[in-house]
């Protein structure tokens, strides 16, 4: 096998990868479904030296989830047979729910948190419950569980739920 | 130019750091879960902001340093927090007066910067932006509640007011650092005083009396007041007592 299929094969599997790995405040959502892998660049696949630089970034400055993202990558690339692993952490340009994937908002909603929707680019009353899709819903905060949320009550079912905020 | 590029993220990421610090302290102590848990939110945004600022700073510092080093390792006279952000919590009404008069204060400087020639405080500016964007709303709203609410609720923000109005001043004196730097921080006080008196007035507060009151300055140079040693303390306890402790 030549040395550049070796490369974009390598890169492919590292790119599924993302997708097993998930946030741990969200679980339903992949590295890919957030969008917050940047770019990963394999320099030497594992069958010769695995050498690999991959470029993550926040979606909020203090998100504690990052140091265990950044970790869980390290692991499950090792067990790849990559031997020198660089995580690096991008700030710009700044994340934006615009990078979710339109499968990461339906897994939301499944999951029972209201997806980022632009037309409420700011947490109000109205966000659809994602529980009986009902409209008529209450903003209790705009800070929720983690940073990225904010926490909403359906009027009709009672449901208190979780808003992804566009950002 | 690089001593005041450094010193200059220092005193960013020592403001952000001292006023986290100070609203952790409502961890577990707000007026209602879900106003504990956006104070908290605040929190971590702004110390998400102060680790970015400080492995920036680190790496203008080169040697040894760490975003770790440079948080707990340097003492009250290194630190360049404005004196704003060391302000004791008080009541609920000071601890939103802080963060409101901070955070409107934050949204015009991070505007600042993101035009700034100096790539990376224009990206942390920018990302930064968006979070500071939901605490000038939830703070601006909680000034209106409290100003414009009970008179018990209106005397305590009139109170807040008094008591750091005086620490405002600082934030609009260039020090050293900014004047290397090119930077006017003075340009930042027209958009800031009109977005707070306008927030103020809705509140029914009034600026009148503390029009020319006088103001404290030092802490962007490390004259600190009182307060900050007894931040410090608790801040760096674990590494001073027990050096070089990791996770």
């Amino acid at each position: 096998m030549n040395a550049t299929l070796l490369h974009t094969e390598a890169t492919a599997a590292c790119w599924k990868l993302m997708d097993q790995i998930c946030d741990p405040e969200v679980p339903v959502l992949s590295l890919n479904d957030l969008g917050i892998v940047r770019a990963i660049a394999v320099k030497s696949p594992p069958s010769e030296a695995g050498i690999i630089d991959i470029t993550i970034t926040a979606t909020y400055s203090g998100c504690p989830a990052m140091d265990w993202i950044a970790n869980t990558i390290k692991i499950e690339l090792r067990a790849m047979g990559y031997q020198s692993i660089t995580v690096n952490h991008a700030i710009s340009p700044a994340w934006t729910t615009d990078w979710m994937s339109e499968q990461g908002k339906e897994k939301l909603k499944e999951y029972g948190i209201a997806p980022p929707e632009k037309r409420f680019s700011i947490p109000t009353d109205g966000i659809p419950c994602p529980q009986c899709k009902s409209e008529h819903t209450r903003l209790l905060s705009e800070f929720g569980s983690t940073s990225c949320k904010a926490l909403l009550q359906c009027q009709d079912c009672g449901e208190p739920f979780d808003y992804f905020k566009c950002h | 130019m690089q001593q005041a590029l450094l010193d200059y993220t220092l005193y960013l990421a020592d403001s952000a750091l001292i006023l986290g610090q100070r609203n952790s302290a409502w961890c577990g102590h707000g007026p209602v879960l879900e106003q504990d848990i956006a104070i908290t939110n605040i929190t971590l945004d702004l110390i998400g902001q102060s680790r970015s600022l400080y492995q920036y700073a680190a790496q203008l510092n080169g040697g040894d340093a760490t975003e770790d080093t440079l948080a707990y390792l340097r003492s009250e006279r290194e630190y360049k927090n404005c004196l704003l952000a060391e302000r004791p919590n008080g009541d609920w009404a000071q601890t939103i007066l802080r963060q409101f008069l901070f955070s409107c204060f934050q949204r015009e400087l991070y505007t600042q910067l993101t035009k700034e020639k100096d790539t990376t405080l224009a990206a942390i500016a920018t990302k930064s932006l968006k979070e500071v964007t939901y605490h000038c709303r939830w703070s601006g709203e909680w000034v209106l509640r409290l100003g414009d609410g009970t008179a018990e609720s209106h005397t305590r923000l009139v109170t807040a007011l008094e008591n750091l109005w005086p620490y405002t001043g600082e934030l609009f004196k260039a020090a050293d650092y900014e004047l290397a730097m090119g930077l006017d921080p003075a340009a930042l006080q027209t958009n800031w005083l009109a977005a707070v008196q306008s927030t103020l007035e809705e509140a029914t507060l009034s600026l009148a009396s503390l029009a020319s009151c006088f103001m404290h300055v030092g802490g962007k140079k490390g004259v600190h007041t009182e307060e900050l040693g007894y931040i410090l303390t608790d801040l760096q306890y674990m590494q001073r007592a027990y050096p070089g402790c990791d996770w």
